[in-house]
C-alpha cells in the first residue's frame, strides 16, 4: 500500500488515479498509522513551499515522513513535494525544507519566462533502474518557477535544460524526487511510475 | 529545449463537446473525454474544456466531465468558463483540473486573480484576453464574450495580469477569431516581448504556416478549435511540420 500524504494542499486524485490505472494500492492519507504501515510514501505538493512547509509542521507529518524515511522507507515527492526533500529554498525568503537530501531551491536565472511551464527534454546523468527505458530526449510536463540546485549532482538521474542544468529525477538510496509531474506527462510518465512501482516491490 | 505548445480547445455544452466532424476511431466525437484522449494521442500538449452554457444548473454535469477527464487524460488541461469566484476555481481544481482561466471576471475584479494565485498558486491561473483592435493601432480589452468593448488596453491589462500573480496569458484577437488568415501577429510579439510568463495564442489558425508563424514570433503556445475538431488539420502532422521549421516541438512518433 502506498501513502500518498494529505497534508490540506492540492489535489491529489491525479497521483491518485495514475497509480490506480497501473494496480498499484493506494490511500490518500494524513494519518501516522497509515503513513507508518505504507510500503511507500508520496508526497505531492503545488503551491508555495513555505506554506507546504508549514501545514507539514502543523499536523506534524513532517516528523512522520521523516521518521519513515529514515527507517528506509522508499518516498517519492512530485513536483514541490520533491522541492520539500530537500534542507532550504529561496522561494520569497528562506525557508528550511525537510532535509533529507542535500541541496537547496532557487530562482531560475534572469531572462528566462518563469513559470517553467511546459513540455521539455529530459537528459540522462546516471543509469538507474528507476529510469529503465527512459530514452534521451523524452519529453515530461514542467511547471515550477524554482528549482533544484542540488549539492550532489551524481543524485540526479535525469535532468532538463532551461537555461541551467535542472533536475528533473533525483534519486539517493530510498529517496526519490521528480520536479515535473510524471501523471501528467503521457506515456514517459507513466513508464517512470511504472519503474517505481518496480523499484518498490 | 522547452518546446512551443499545440492546445485543441473544446467547446462544452451541457456535457458535450459542440464543435466536431467525425473522427476515424472515435465512437463518439461529442463526447469531452473521448475526444481529449483522441487528442492527447495525436501529441496535443494541453487540453483546454470551455463551459459555454456555466449556468447554474449545467455546472455539476461540467464538474463531472472535469472529473472523467482527469481520470482518463494524462495530460495537463485547463477548464474556463463561469469561473467568477476562488470557490468556483477550488471545484474544478480539486475535480481535477491542473490551470483555470478566467477572462471577464478578472476584469470586473482584478483581486480575483490575486486571491486565486496566492491559494491555489500562479501556475494555476491564466488570464484570457479578448482583445480588439481600435483606430489608435492598440488593442481594446473586450468582455462578455466579445460583445462589450472596456476601453482598458490589452497590453495594459495583461502586464496588471502578471503582476496580480497569473502565470499565463491566453490572448484572443477578436479580429483575427474565425477568420482563418492567422494569429495577429504584431500583438502575440508585442506581448511576448513585454511578458515575463508564458503567453498563449489563440483566434485566426487557418492553416500550419499560421501556427508556425506565431510561434516563430515568440508566443509559448497556440490554440486553436475548429482547424483541429473538423480535421483540416491533424495535430501529429502539425507537429512534424513544426519540427521541420525548426520549431522546437514534442513529438509522438508512433
Amino acid at each position: 500500500m502506498i501513502a500518498i500524504i494529505d497534508y490540506g494542499v492540492g489535489n491529489l486524485m491525479n497521483v491518485y488515479n495514475a497509480l490506480k490505472h497501473l494496480d498499484m494500492d493506494a490511500i490518500i492519507t494524513g494519518a501516522k498509522d497509515e503513513i507508518d504501515n505504507s510500503d511507500a510514501i508520496i508526497l505531492p505538493g503545488v503551491g508555495a513551499f513555505n506554506d507546504a512547509m508549514l501545514h507539514l509542521k502543523e499536523t506534524g507529518l513532517d516528523k512522520v515522513i521523516i521518521e519513515n524515511v529514515k527507517k528506509g522507507k522508499p518516498i517519492l515527492g512530485i513536483c514541490l513535494g520533491m522541492q520539500l526533500l530537500f534542507e532550504k529554498s529561496h522561494e520569497d525568503g528562506e525557508w528550511e525544507g525537510l532535509g533529507l537530501l542535500k541541496g537547496e531551491i532557487v530562482k531560475f536565472k534572469e531572462g528566462l519566462k518563469v513559470p517553467h511551464m511546459g513540455w521539455n527534454e529530459l537528459h540522462i546523468n546516471k543509469v538507474h533502474p528507476l529510469v529503465k527505458n527512459i530514452n534521451e530526449g523524452e519529453y515530461v510536463y514542467f511547471v515550477h518557477s524554482y528549482h533544484l540546485d542540488p549539492k550532489f549532482f551524481e543524485d540526479v538521474l535525469l535532468y532538463t535544460d532551461y537555461g541551467v542544468r535542472v533536475p528533473a529525477v533525483v534519486c539517493r538510496d530510498n529517496i526519490i524526487g521528480m520536479q515535473f509531474h510524471p501523471e501528467k506527462s503521457s506515456t514517459t510518465g507513466i513508464k517512470l511510475l511504472e519503474n517505481f512501482k518496480e523499484l518498490i516491490k | 529545449m522547452l518546446t512551443k505548445r499545440i492546445i485543441p480547445c473544446l467547446d462544452v455544452d451541457k456535457g458535450r463537446v459542440v464543435k466536431g466532424k467525425k473522427f476515424e476511431g472515435i465512437k463518439d466525437v461529442a463526447d469531452p473525454v473521448e475526444l481529449g484522449k483522441f487528442y492527447s494521442k495525436e501529441c496535443a500538449d494541453e487540453l483546454v474544456f470551455y463551459d459555454i452554457t456555466a449556468s447554474h444548473e449545467n455546472r455539476d454535469i461540467f464538474i463531472h466531465i472535469v472529473e472523467s477527464v482527469a481520470a482518463n487524460v494524462n495530460i495537463p488541461f485547463t477548464i474556463g468558463g463561469g469561473i467568477r469566484t476562488t470557490e468556483d476555481f477550488r471545484k474544478v481544481l480539486l475535480a481535477g483540473a491542473d490551470k483555470v482561466s478566467v477572462n471577464s471576471a478578472a476584469v470586473a475584479n482584478p483581486d480575483l486573480i490575486k486571491e486565486a494565485a496566492l491559494r491555489f498558486g500562479s501556475q494555476c491561473v491564466v488570464l484570457s484576453i479578448d482583445a480588439k483592435r481600435n483606430s489608435k493601432g492598440s488593442w481594446d480589452v473586450y468582455v462578455k464574450g466579445g460583445r462589450e468593448n472596456t476601453g482598458i488596453d490589452a497590453i495594459e491589462w495583461a502586464k496588471r495580469g502578471q503582476q496580480l500573480g497569473a502565470g499565463e496569458i491566453c490572448i484572443n484577437s477578436i479580429d483575427a477569431d474565425g477568420v482563418k488568415e492567422g494569429f495577429d501577429i504584431k500583438l502575440n510579439q508585442l506581448l511576448s516581448k513585454t511578458l515575463t510568463i508564458p503567453v498563449i495564442a489563440s483566434g485566426g489558425a487557418g492553416k500550419m504556416e499560421d501556427f508556425s508563424e506565431v510561434l516563430k514570433c515568440g508566443a509559448d503556445a497556440a490554440l486553436a478549435a475548429s482547424v483541429f475538431h473538423y480535421r483540416e488539420i491533424a495535430i501529429s502532422d502539425l507537429k512534424e511540420y513544426l519540427f521541420k521549421e525548426n520549431i522546437p516541438v514534442r513529438r509522438c512518433l508512433i
